[in-house]
């Protein structure tokens, strides 16, 4: 019980510590991060030398290069260099393309961030509404029906949800491009025109899962006691689940999408592949392939960030709407 | 009431669960009749359908059940008759609903005043200002402290009483002309439910509308019902006037029950005077870090007791004042921070994991509610075999004639034991989880509230059945409880507990006697009579000292109607004792009554 006097508002103004102590843990996870990332990188076979110069190369080529591209220094050394350059925002030298990492990553970011943005324009309220219609209706064929469509959704792999996106809408109604061309030149229309695809893809991939969590967390609140005291105060249907389960069911729905989300920027490699979408996660498959250090880290940095910033944002939400947990 | 038209009339009831079977009538065919104003109160046990049958006159039904025939009227209305879009501007409208536990029945996540006023909002009946004024006139008339600024408040920064009437604001803000009340105190300490009963009692006349109070307490129900309807298993088995009812029963169902509410005291048993059994000594304990042996959110202070072997010990007080932590340090799940318990003259180690396998089978616990406390997927068979295993390494045919004993020792049929725990009734549940503790074949058996879960019937039975084991092997026993005619009528010796502090120990004899010390005098008063001029009379404590808490002081300072400012809220209680009675005050307990009466 908080205190006698006073409105016992758990006001926002508690917030702030918290925001603070959260920003701090993610600040340590990113740290810890670089030296997996860092770690990992360095046990890929092979380096950029090697994988530039091919098989023919002699060993003392691949020395001199390596020497040049200054890989033959300690793992310790490159590591505080790669992390004092991170702090200044200088992520490095692009040892394949010759370029700095960031002019590289500037280019694709805002493409991924796009296609993202989007996806979670559409994907988060249709989702929301798949999971409170079948919550709603629960054990009603309107719940069965979204539940079977949703899980067939889940079960067909991406990759077959693009191609059929394609054939369908390409190839027989020939209403959208199957490539995604994005340029600075194109107007808003002819972005989402191009970009249609994708979206419809990666929106296929994530809402289920965050429909199915929806309908979960709600359903999860509909048999409790202040529920019924909802309906027998004379509330309607939309007014209990809008008014009175969604503040309740908000934290774990949150929590969902925020993990679904973060699929949009690493994971959508499949669909940046099948429609030829200039975004970060196949900027980052190259790199790989062409163990190119400093554009994988760069990448690989971003990814993470995204990562603990959606759950961050998750945990602020569950934490405002729920009272208890913001008196704390 | 002659010819006047009644205000509720519910004729021959029906209401259907339907299952594999065909169709099965959880209501059948009950009928009654409410005056306007008049309050009718409906008693059962649980599963009786008295909470259907009062949810049916809303037209809401629960879990897929439905009303399978019969009327239902309120006023001019057939409210059977409607469908769920009709009903709605009826619900919270002309009726309202009290729900019994106010802290499940407001959502956590919303301000108080936000839920109260929404029943006016959705009927359109005032502006949103004027329906915060309303409520907060409400919230006087319900004498709730800081009536204006008390809904700004989240449901979890109020006390469970206050959230009671509250929820009474919440339904009568609409002016309903029927409120229906579910148990509405059953939750509720015995000195807060008599406030809150005051206040219904009061808006209800006030607001002149009819009500429908579903209980299970008898006592309860002669302070607020005009008429009473006996219900079981869905049958209506007597109604009338309500001193009809609990003066002259026709029923026999109904004499039961007013029996079970006052168990006759058992026979003591013999004096003895032998060492005693258990002892505890200057026990401090509570959670959070030590601090020169203090813990940081101390819970008991200063517990001395004794308990013979074969005896039995009540301990009574408000939900907070530390009986089940009492129970949990005796068992070794909370480790004290001081002082002793003793077994048979040894020092028990404070914690669980450091005392033998041998000082853990004599202390054993049953806890409050079985149906956590046993895993339903198990049968009764693995849940008695393990402690026969563990305590006295019985297995195979050696394990099974010795739970077909203590199922004999329980009453319970042979038959259930390869049943899985969650087919069993709540009173079977609660046999099984005593034959567990007796498996260990314990010195001293811990009771944490074991009837409180259980109906008023089924709950006397079980402890009179603890009381014969009691008898028959010699186990003292330890029984906590908030229902003080139990304690009184069971317990050798009761111990109140007042803010952890021990404030008054007594014999029986001495307890159902007279003196006493001022905290256990307004439990004793709170206790409901069957007389239902009762709640008129029952005036609460007016306090005389405004002291800050402090550790050392009484701590019953605040709420105290005797306390002498100067003395009590400067100087600590000192410790009297008079054969048979022990207590912790500045004053005897009979100069207390004097002072009362003066």
């Amino acid at each position: 019980m908080s205190g006698g006097a006073g409105p016992a508002q758990g006001g926002l103004a508690g917030l702030a510590p918290m925001l603070a102590r959260r920003l701090a843990s993610s600040a340590v996870t990113l740290v810890l991060v670089t030296l997996v990332i860092f770690a990992l990188a360095n046990l890929l076979p092979g380096d950029a030398a090697q994988e530039m110069l091919g098989q023919s190369a002699t060993p003392e080529q691949v020395a001199a290069l390596r020497h040049q591209m200054g890989l033959d220094r300690p793992a310790a050394l490159r590591y505080v260099g790669w992390i004092a350059g991170l702090v200044h925002g200088d992520p490095g030298q692009s040892l394949v393309a010759g370029m700095p990492v960031r002019e590289i990553i500037a280019e694709r970011l805002p493409h991924s961030l796009m296609l993202a943005g989007l996806t979670t324009l559409v994907a988060v309220p249709l989702a929301l509404i798949i999971g409170m219609g079948a919550a709603i209706h629960r054990g009603g064929w309107v719940d069965r029906a979204l539940n079977i469509g949703t899980l067939s959704l889940v079960a067909i792999p991406e990759f077959l949800v693009a191609t059929l996106g394609v054939l369908v809408f390409s190839v027989w109604l020939r209403w959208l491009p199957s490539i995604a061309l994005v340029s600075a030149e194109a107007t808003w229309g002819e972005t989402l025109r191009s970009c249609a695809l994708p979206i419809l893809s990666l929106t296929v991939v994530v809402v289920a899962q965050m429909a199915r969590m929806t309908r979960a967390a709600i359903v999860d609140q509909m048999d409790r006691p202040y529920v019924e005291m909802a309906r027998l105060k004379g509330a309607g249907t939309a007014r209990v689940v809008l008014r009175h389960i969604l503040p309740n069911a908000i934290g774990p729905v949150v929590n969902a999408m925020a993990l679904s989300l973060s699929y949009l920027l690493g994971g959508a490699i499949i669909v940046e592949t099948i429609f030829n979408f200039p975004g970060l996660a196949s900027l980052m498959v190259n790199a790989v392939t062409s163990r190119d250090m400093p554009l994988l880290q760069a990448c690989a940095m971003i990814f993470c960030g995204a990562y603990l910033m959606l759950m961050l944002v998750a945990d602020v939400v569950a934490i405002v709407a729920n009272p208890r947990l913001r008196a704390q | 009431m002659g010819a006047r038209v009644p205000h509720v009339r519910v004729e021959n009831l029906r209401v259907l669960v339907p299952s594999k079977g065909g169709d099965i009538a959880i209501i059948d065919n009950i009928s009654f009749a409410i005056g306007r104003g008049e309050v009718l109160a409906l008693i059962g046990e649980s599963g009786s359908g008295k909470s259907t049958t009062a949810l049916a006159v809303m037209g809401w039904c629960r879990h897929g059940s439905r009303i399978g025939g019969g009327q239902i009227f309120v006023g001019e209305t057939e409210i059977s008759a409607l469908s769920e879009a009709e009903l709605r501007p009826i619900r919270g409208r002309r009726i309202a609903y009290i729900a019994q536990s106010a802290a499940a029945a407001f959502n956590p996540s919303r301000t108080i005043i936000d839920q109260v006023v929404e029943p006016a909002l959705i009927h359109g009946l005032m502006s949103r200002q004027q329906a915060e004024n309303k409520a907060v006139s409400l919230f006087r008339a319900l004498s709730l402290p800081m009536a204006e600024s008390i809904g700004n408040r989240y449901p979890h920064q109020v006390s469970g009483g206050q959230l009671q009437r509250l929820m009474a604001a919440m339904a009568l803000i609409t002016e309903p002309e029927l409120v229906i009340l579910d148990e509405p105190t059953t939750a509720l300490d015995v000195t807060t439910q008599v406030e809150v009963l005051k206040c219904f009692k009061a808006a209800l006349a006030q607001a002149g509308a009819s009500a429908i109070y579903v209980s299970h307490d008898l006592a309860v129900v002669a302070q607020m019902a005009d008429r009473i309807a006996v219900l079981k298993q869905g049958t209506l088995r007597e109604e009338g006037p309500a001193a009809q009812v609990l003066e002259n029963p026709r029923d026999a169902y109904t004499s039961s029950l007013l029996s079970a509410v006052r168990p006759a005291p058992v026979a003591a048993k013999a004096p003895c005077d032998a060492a005693p059994l258990l002892a505890i000594r200057g026990l401090v304990a509570g959670y959070g870090a030590l601090r020169d042996g203090v813990p940081s959110v101390p819970v008991l202070r200063d517990i001395s007791l004794e308990l013979q072997r074969g005896g039995t010990l009540g301990i009574i007080g408000e939900s907070g004042s530390g009986k089940s932590t009492l129970a949990r340090v005796i068992a070794g799940l909370l480790p004290a921070a001081q002082g002793q318990v003793l077994l048979d003259g040894t020092p028990l180690p404070p914690a669980v994991a450091g005392r033998s396998r041998a000082q853990l089978r004599q202390i054993q616990m049953v806890f409050q509610n079985a149906d956590t406390a046993l895993n339903p997927a198990h049968s009764v068979a693995g849940i008695l075999g393990r402690p026969l295993e563990f305590y006295h390494g019985l297995k195979g045919d050696a394990a099974t004639c010795r739970i077909a004993e203590l199922m004999e020792l329980i009453r319970l049929p042979r038959d259930l034991i390869h049943r899985p725990v969650r087919e069993l009734s709540g009173g079977q549940k609660q046999r099984v989880n005593l034959a567990r503790a007796l498996a260990a074949q314990p010195q001293v058996l811990l009771c944490d509230e074991v009837t409180s879960a259980l109906d008023t019937v089924v709950g006397a039975a079980i402890m009179r059945l603890i009381d014969d084991l009691r008898r028959e092997l010699g186990i003292a026993t330890v029984f906590i409880s908030h229902d003080i005619h139990a304690v009184s009528a069971f317990c050798e010796d009761v111990l109140v507990l007042y803010g952890g502090a021990p404030v008054e120990m007594a014999s029986r004899e001495v307890f159902n006697g007279a003196s006493h010390h001022p905290y256990t005098r307004l439990l004793l008063s709170s206790l409901p009579a069957m007389d239902p001029a009762w709640l008129g009379r029952v005036q609460p404590p007016v306090p005389t000292c405004a002291a800050a808490q402090c550790a050392d002081l009484c701590r019953f300072v605040q709420r105290c109607p005797v306390a002498v400012p100067g003395l009590c809220d400067r100087v600590a209680p000192p410790v009297h004792a008079i054969p048979g009675q022990r207590w912790l005050c500045h004053f005897a307990p009979t100069s207390v009554t004097e002072r009362d009466q003066a």
